[in-house]
């Protein structure tokens, strides 16, 4: 069942990585992660198959690492409210170039779509707004996903937060590698880093 | 009011030892919950000018933030208690599928003269979880030896991969006594 008015998971992402330049990219567990996969394969993309509720952690290590480095965690509703306390560390921490798109469709789509707490009662934008993360916001139209993408680029005015509220009609799977070690290395390739 | 019994008579050096390996191998990032037994060792970490402390709110945060550290291209250490060892289980799967170099030190608890029964249960089977987990453990249990252990502990998991936790021991530490 979808609601009348909601974006496209497809084109919500596909908008935030059209001109991605230098920036990593960190799919949460489930959908996310195929959306950022549909968007074309990147050696900066980590493709998160498990470790439910740690896409956001990931990004602040990752972020704290490569101060330079615009980098984007996309992930689900289900997976942020899992990890909803690395909120208040990212807000502690205040990373100015890590920035965070949740796809809201209020549901657990990859477990037969039962519905989320963010569907009645959990508001996101005002949790990472509570928790420091003062650049929050909800977004409900393709002009505020493109006005967020571009933002996610400067690095110097971040954290920022963005729920965006998606479709909850279920769309092709398009997977991504599941080798772990593989996705890690090639994105630590790409920067410069040689294995040990 | 609590106070500690041992360490409260004389400030311990053993948590300078570790501080200086972990310089020594080029830990940046230290994500921890707050410890008592790791306060003067995350007190070090934050005077640091080359080491991140972070403190989290749970731990298994902690583990994911290495992760995407390693991924960045730096080296870190969670700190935490016995306790929290179990709030990392699901998370810890991240690290044989990823394979980046994971150390935690571990302060435990419930396991020499311990006042609370309700730190008896995780503090004695910290070390079993983690080796279900996949992650090697290590012990110190004097001052003595925490510098070759953590020497040990580092080499493994920084050059050879294999993930380690050292779990340092309520002995060491000293009993948390409570006092009216």
């Amino acid at each position: 069942m979808s609601k009348a008015n909601l974006l496209d998971r497809r084109q919500v992402v596909s908008a935030l990585l059209a001109n991605r330049k230098d920036l990593v990219a960190i799919g949460g567990l489930g959908a996310s992660t195929n959306d950022i996969t549909a968007a074309g394969d990147h050696a900066r993309n980590f493709y998160l198959w498990g470790g439910m509720g740690g896409a956001a952690m990931i990004g602040l290590g990752l972020a704290l690492a490569q101060p330079k480095l615009p980098v984007l965690v996309i992930t689900g509703d289900g997976e942020m409210l899992m990890g909803m306390g690395s909120l208040a560390t990212i807000g502690l921490q205040k990373p100015p170039n890590l920035s965070i798109a949740v796809l809201d469709n209020e549901a657990y789509g990859e477990t037969g779509g039962q519905t989320s707490h963010t569907s009645a009662a959990a508001d996101l934008v005002g949790v990472a707004r509570a928790c420091g993360i003062a650049e929050s916001r909800a977004i409900s139209t393709m002009a505020e996903v493109e006005a967020f993408a571009k933002a996610v680029h400067d690095v110097r005015a971040g954290p920022r937060f963005a729920n965006v509220k998606i479709d909850s009609a279920s769309v092709e799977r398009i997977l991504p590698t599941r080798d772990g070690a593989y996705i890690i290395n090639r994105i630590r390739g790409d920067l410069g880093f040689q294995p040990i | 009011m609590h106070a500690r019994a041992d360490a409260a008579d004389t400030a311990p050096t053993w948590p300078d030892d570790i501080f200086a390996t972990l310089q020594r191998f080029d830990v940046r990032q230290v994500p921890y919950v707050p410890d008592a037994g790791h306060s003067k060792l995350i007190q070090r970490v934050l005077d640091s000018s080359t080491m991140h402390g972070i403190p989290l709110t749970t731990e298994e945060e902690g583990v994911a933030l290495l992760a995407g550290a390693w991924t960045g291209g730096q080296r870190g250490v969670l700190l935490m208690q016995s306790s929290g060892v179990g709030n990392c289980i699901n998370m810890l799967s991240l690290i044989p599928i990823l394979r980046f170099p994971f150390l935690t030190l571990v302060t435990m608890r419930g396991e020499w003269g311990e006042f609370n029964p309700w730190q008896v249960p995780m503090g004695s089977t910290t070390q079993g979880v983690f080796e279900l987990s996949g992650v090697k453990v290590l012990r110190a249990s004097n001052a003595a030896e925490v510098l070759a252990v953590l020497e040990a502990a580092a080499a493994q998991a920084y050059n050879a991969l294999t993930p380690t936790a050292v779990l340092l021991s309520q002995r060491l530490i000293g009993a948390k006594v409570f006092t009216k």
